[in-house]
């Protein structure tokens, strides 16, 4: 039992990068615009978090900045393809190639320097034996993504704006007739889903790893695409798929720790051969898919024609 | 204010003079770049637009980068033109550099080589490409796997697999624990075409490859269906024409042109396998591809701006004290300048009160 705790307690600081990104991206893909520039965007917003605690010493500051910095980014992509009409894959590409690039220059004072995270904790919970080490001695910004990931399924479900932003997902054309401005809607998700995505790569370099490595997303932002159409767009199953993905990490971790004679190498393929069986599994029902995927999604709407 | 207006008819001009424009935007926000961080920018942009061409020796370095540049933005574009997302060429090139390397390394006797022997190299790669692109290909087939994230997490496992081997099975003996392999001997080199400098076959099998490519989806009618069903796919579909075939072409030769490319890589500039095969060449192939209007001999003119700015971004190192990370920023400006630029094709710009 003792060894389990930790073990659990690293699956979940694992998952949250990625429930992070899932999160924002799921309300990105349920206005209807597909945005593939998460990997850069996360990339970004993991050396623009690291620069300024390195410049600060403050947290706070390093998350605001990440999510600032990605959010800008999602606001040119927005701009593109919103209202230029470019195609989303292509421009969601192209943020991911800037994001490697740019994050690799801006790194290069950083390489391998580290940071000291204060230790968290939830007061009283965290001395419970085994669970309390398990569940309640987290960085903040884990309880966070729990709370945004229910708030993000009541405002889907249960409200009336949630309700919108679906309709503008499914058929552009008939919200447009309703009277909503569905490019400012999409504005609005994209911008949600760069922050978020801006909030996933604070984390992993200020708190996961926590230390700036070029390329230290290392494929986390395309795993979080693949994880939404995993959950079928919807937040729980997203949350279950990430700390799913958050298990495989550090048990390739641990199994590579307890000398399993099997190469790190081969270890560490495994979160990318899980991501591709996950998308074989559910992409094999195609009628499941489009039951499920927003309508009008990689679609560009003008409300001009 | 200025608003954009849809043009009656895409415009043809716009077509091709939209990515000239989108590389003289990239090389003024590269200025603006170099004078945020107090560089001289016109000094900056000859060392990336002038200095890689000044003489002999720096057209046979780009024509270096060219080859495997256009090599893999040819099987892209047709790949593209047929809406199949193959975004996996770095891992298609990097499996292309294994098989033709372990080939060599299993064949090496010192003394033999040439052109038989090369040539089955060459071909082990191109296979080796292909496999990896008919994982991607059979699961978008069989199962209906998006080939965007299936592609790219197999970058992810072939670079693993890379380091793998060269930790292991590949590593050079008497290499001292370095993870690379040991230096092919000269036979197994690919000849170079201009003496005294680096630059190899690969350029001429580049040229042709693009020259195939345009022949292949100008006037062959399977190049007319793959298109067709990149363009409008109900179209095709009514037309009987297969999109499964599509795919697998596509998927097939993308893969294979890569995989020759990583094979001539590691034959020809590296000369061994080492765990950093390509700077990217995968990804900015993709790059390529567009810039080049997804045209296999638009992808020329693409190639070698790309391949400028690699070597600008070597050089920028020495001569400004710059990173050569540089080159990654430019190649997305790149890219975004050229989906800017883009809009102009089916819109105008209008000033409307």
């Amino acid at each position: 039992m003792d060894s389990l705790a930790p073990l659990i307690a690293s699956a979940i600081v694992a998952g949250t990068p990625l429930m992070l990104a899932g999160l924002g991206l799921l309300i990105n893909e349920r206005s209807g615009v597909i945005n593939l520039g998460s990997e850069g965007m996360m990339l970004m917003g993991a050396i623009s978090a690291f620069a300024v605690v390195v410049a600060t010493g403050n947290f706070f500051f390093g998350f605001v900045a990440g999510a600032l910095v990605s959010m800008l980014m999602s606001g040119f992509f927005a701009w593109l393809t919103i209202w230029l009409g470019a195609n989303q894959v292509a421009t969601g590409l192209a943020l991911s190639l800037f994001g490697v690039g740019a994050s690799a220059y801006l790194g290069l004072p950083y390489a391998g320097e580290s940071l000291l995270p204060p230790q968290f904790g939830v007061p009283l919970l965290q001395d419970i034996p085994v669970l309390g080490q398990a569940l309640f001695s987290h960085h903040p910004m884990v309880y966070g993504s729990l709370i945004l990931c229910v708030a993000i399924a009541w405002f889907l479900g249960r409200t009336r704006a949630g309700l919108i932003l679906r309709a503008v997902g499914e058929s552009p054309t008939s919200a447009h007739s309703l009277g909503y401005n569905v490019r400012r809607i999409r504005l609005a998700a994209v911008l949600f889903g760069g922050s978020c995505c801006g909030l996933a790569g604070a984390f992993m370099s200020l708190v996961y790893t926590p230390l700036w490595v070029e390329g230290m997303v290392a494929g986390r932002g395309w795993i979080a695409l693949a994880l939404v159409a995993f959950a079928t767009w919807r937040p729980y199953r997203l949350m279950a798929g990430a700390y799913l993905f958050g298990g495989i990490t550090i048990l390739t971790y641990h199994m590579q720790a307890l000398g399993v004679p099997i190469a790190s190498q081969l270890l560490s393929m495994l979160p990318y051969i899980a991501t591709i069986v996950v998308l074989v599994l559910i992409s094999r029902n195609s009628t499941w898919i489009r039951l499920n995927m927003p309508a009008s999604l990689g679609k560009t709407f003008n409300p001009n024609s | 204010m200025l608003v954009l207006e849809r043009r009656a008819q895409p415009s043809r001009v716009m077509a091709w003079t939209s990515p000239l424009m989108a590389v003289i935007l990239t090389a003024l926000c590269g200025s603006i770049l170099f004078m945020a961080v107090g560089k001289d920018p016109v000094a900056s942009l000859e060392v990336f637009f002038l200095e890689p061409i000044k003489d002999r020796h720096g057209w046979a370095e780009v024509g270096v980068k060219v080859a495997p540049l256009l090599m893999i933005a040819v099987g892209l574009s047709i790949c593209f033109r047929a809406n199949v997302f193959n975004i996996g060429a770095e891992g298609q090139l990097v499996v292309g550099a294994i098989t033709a390397g372990a080939l060599v390394l299993y064949l090496d006797d010192d003394s033999n080589g040439g052109f038989w022997l090369i040539s089955l190299a060459l071909l082990a790669g191109a296979l080796g490409g292909m496999a990896w692109a008919a994982i991607t290909a059979f699961l978008r087939d069989r199962f209906n796997a998006n080939e965007i994230l299936v592609s790219l997490m197999l970058v992810y496992v072939a670079e693993l697999l890379l380091s793998y081997l060269m930790h292991g099975a590949l590593m050079d003996p008497d290499g001292f624990g370095f993870p690379q392999s040991k230096l092919f001997s000269d036979g197994w080199l690919i000849p170079t075409v201009l003496s005294g400098t680096r630059l190899h076959l690969g350029i001429i099998l580049a040229l042709l490859a693009a020259v195939i490519g345009w022949l292949y989806l100008s006037r062959s009618f399977s190049g007319f269906k793959l298109q067709v069903g990149g363009i409008a796919p109900m179209a095709a579909r009514y037309a009987g024409f297969s999109s499964r075939n599509s795919l697998w072409i596509c998927l097939l030769v993308s893969g294979g042109l890569a995989g020759l490319a990583g094979a001539l890589e590691a034959m020809g500039p590296i000369g061994q396998l080492t765990p950093s095969i390509s700077p990217g060449y995968g990804f900015a192939a993709i790059i390529v591809a567009f810039v080049g209007r997804l045209h296999p001999l638009g992808v020329i003119f693409s190639s070698f701006i790309m391949a400028l700015l690699y070597i600008g971004g070597e050089l920028s190192q020495s001569r400004l004290g710059m990173p050569s990370a540089i080159t990654g920023i430019f190649q997305g400006i790149l890219l975004f300048a050229l989906l800017a630029c883009d809009v102009l094709i089916y819109n105008r710009v209008r000033w409307r009160r």
